[in-house]
């Protein structure tokens, strides 16, 4: 470390063992795969018969029902039901991905505008800061997600159905996490730094662009990963009461009805590909506000 | 702001006054000789909370007195009304006058629980005490809203049922949620959450002693807390059946990865001056371990068995949502939610709450008696 790096950066436990994560992340993923295969073979034979290595193995990873597929089938059923089959076609999981997404995002999208507006608002009055924030924590301390098929129901006895009623799901469940944290960042800034805004005479609207909301950035973006996985797990549990025929938590439910382990698994890994691709989206745009001001994340 | 010639609010309170005077209006139009007499149940103590707010209003007194005298009065008022809406006539069919007798007792009560929020902090007890009171009274004041407009224009119990509806099935239905909740809160969360924290932390002090291993793992033991977990449930329903097992296996994988991570961070979170203090004691590896690491873990730890009491409690319950035996409170939700019995969902919903609300608060107790020498701790 040059004299220079050393100063601008902290030497914190973390940076000094950033350097070769690469490899043991794919070891740990070689270890998980030859696990899996190991678990399936386990799994998916009987003891009472005796096998021979390659037949036992032959046996147990190409059953076309398997009590535990094994990666190369999941694969290969995602590979049909996303490359090979028209994306349109309710077979095709691009199509229920997309259906799921379609009302995630929106939901995602009005949940954490509402939440950081709310959050303005308790920054204006005391009485939502100190009487509304404390309910905002305590149904972080709830199971919000058992409330989804509540309000599916209500919805739909408002006669709101489909998407907009999975889109509201999302919104209500992404709405509290954003909302706490944008109002804790909201108050971050310290009395000094309050005071010199007054001193150069900083009207409030100057003193909350400038001072306020960049400072509140670095709580915000975090929180937005919180919400945004459950705003996905809100509508695909959303899905799952109304007996809907498409998105992933329906084509979970009718798979598993079904007794298709392979493709049970390939939706779900479908699920959670989708998640981290949307954590990852939250990631590179927390990258980019924070990462160009050279600030701390 | 809000009295005339007002410093502390000790003179005319306007707003009282005002909301007085619209409380009393409504009352007026609400008193009909003909149908809701004085004599009629909750008018009488309506009238007289108006008119001890218009007192409190008029006369100057001691901001705390006045804050107590209306509190009292807003209670008052609050069970007239209440009682009023619920008479056969009136339920369902509210007349305006009593909307405006509401509205003035939603003022009155608004202004109240601001100025209590407005206080400038005091001493450290009554801080304390105002960080609850406030909350406890905003609640209050919407239950009340809440009861008045379902009641007032007879809400269908579809779209929202009543508080005291919900709170008469909670407690009609004791015996059925007490089943729900040995089923899913003992057996399957309970189970789950001792199996997932339990193995976390186990794998934690292992791997914690092998670096390549942990660089390795704890990239994806981040990632997968955030992942739609509660989807495994069908996984494993086609494992284990469809009884209490299978929601404890969800809970048991949801709660793992979140200790696992957590108990990482938290043996190195000790830092290398204490490190160094403990080898020249000559310390051992395990009073190392057990005097240094262990403690210095603990915030972290507990932190992880906080968040996964509520982890365990949506795996438990969503889990349910897929399949369960005839008990449960993720299976009442639905079976329920079919038959359109929302009161019933309600209670169950409200029974969650209870319990995940007292387990969060017993967690952060054990927290403030075990970690308390930690500077982070003043919150």
């Amino acid at each position: 470390m040059t004299t220079e790096a050393a100063i601008l950066v902290p030497r914190t436990r973390r940076a000094a063992r950033r350097p070769g994560v690469a490899g043991p992340v794919l070891a740990v993923a070689l270890a998980i795969l030859a696990i899996w295969y190991a678990a399936a073979v386990w799994l998916n034979g009987s003891a009472d018969t005796d096998w021979t290595a390659r037949a036992l193995a032959e046996a147990t990873l190409s059953q076309e029902r398997p009590l535990l597929p094994a990666p190369h089938q999941i694969a290969g059923q995602m590979w049909k039901a996303i490359v090979d089959v028209d994306v349109t076609s309710p077979r095709s999981l691009v199509h229920h991905a997309w259906v799921t997404l379609a009302a995630t995002l929106p939901g995602f999208a009005l949940g954490a505008m509402l939440g950081i507006l709310l959050a303005v608002f308790t920054l204006a009055s005391r009485t939502l800061r100190k009487g509304l924030l404390p309910w905002f924590v305590f149904t972080q301390a709830i199971p919000m997600l058992a409330l989804a098929p509540l309000i599916i129901a209500v919805l739909a006895a408002l006669g709101l159905k489909g998407l907009m009623a999975k889109a509201i799901v999302a919104a209500a469940l992404s709405l509290f996490p954003v909302t706490i944290a944008m109002a804790k960042g909201l108050r971050l800034p310290d009395p000094v730094q309050l005071d010199l805004m007054h001193t150069v005479f900083a009207t409030p609207t100057q003193t909350f662009f400038k001072l306020r909301w960049p400072g509140a950035l670095p709580v915000l973006l975090p929180s937005l990963k919180t919400a945004i996985a459950l705003a996905l797990v809100g509508v695909m549990v959303a899905e799952l009461p109304g007996g809907d025929a498409s998105g992933l938590g329906a084509r979970l439910l009718s798979a598993f009805r079904g007794g298709r382990t392979i493709e049970l698994w390939a939706v779900l890994v479908t699920a959670f590909l989708v998640a981290t691709a949307l954590i990852m989206l939250i990631a590179i745009i927390e990258r980019m506000v924070l990462g160009s001001r050279g600030g701390r994340s | 702001m809000t009295g005339v010639r007002g410093r502390n609010g000790s003179d005319i309170d306007t707003v009282y006054a005002k909301a007085a005077v619209i409380a009393l209006a409504g009352l007026a139009f609400v008193l009909d000789p003909a149908e809701v007499g004085l004599a009629t149940g909750g008018a009488f103590e309506a009238l007289v909370a108006a008119l001890v707010l218009a007192l409190v209003a008029l006369v100057p007194a001691d901001a705390g007195w006045r804050r107590l005298v209306a509190l009292l009065a807003l209670a008052l008022g609050a069970t007239g009304t209440l009682t009023l809406v619920h008479l056969p006539g009136i339920a369902g069919d509210a007349p305006p006058g009593l909307l405006v007798v509401v509205a003035g007792f939603w003022l009155a009560a608004w202004h109240l629980i601001a100025s209590i929020a407005g206080i400038e902090q005091g001493s450290g007890e009554g801080e304390r005490m105002r960080a609850v009171l406030v909350p406890v009274l905003l609640g209050l004041w919407a239950l009340y809203v809440w009861e008045m407009a379902v009641v007032g224009f007879d809400v269908p119990r579809v779209l929202l049922p009543a508080p005291s509806m919900i709170a008469e099935r909670f407690s009609g239905s004791f015996d059925i949620l007490r089943a729900d909740f040995e089923q899913t809160v003992i057996k399957s969360a309970a189970t789950g959450y001792a199996i997932g924290c339990t193995s976390g932390f186990l794998l934690a002090l292992i791997v914690g002693r092998i670096p390549y291993l942990k660089r390795g793992l704890i990239p994806f033991a981040r990632l997968v807390p955030v992942l739609p977990l509660v989807a495994m449930a069908p996984v494993m329903a086609l494992w284990l059946g469809s009884g209490w097992p299978m929601t404890a296996a969800v809970v048991a994988v949801m709660t793992f990865f979140p200790m696992l991570v957590s108990t990482l961070a938290g043996l190195d979170a000790a830092g290398r001056l204490e490190h160094e203090l403990m080898r020249t004691y000559s310390a051992t590896r395990r009073q190392m371990f057990l005097k240094l690491r262990l403690p210095a873990a603990m915030p972290l730890i507990l932190g992880a068995l906080k968040v996964n009491t509520v982890l365990a409690l949506v795996g438990a319950i969503v889990g349910e949502f897929l399949g369960a035996p005839v008990a449960g409170m993720g299976y009442r939700i639905l079976a329920e939610l079919g038959r359109m019995n929302i009161d019933m969902v309600w209670a169950e919903i409200v029974a969650a709450a209870l319990i995940g609300s007292l387990l969060y608060g017993l967690f952060t107790l054990i927290e403030r008696g075990v970690t308390f020498w930690h500077p982070a701790r003043g919150s």
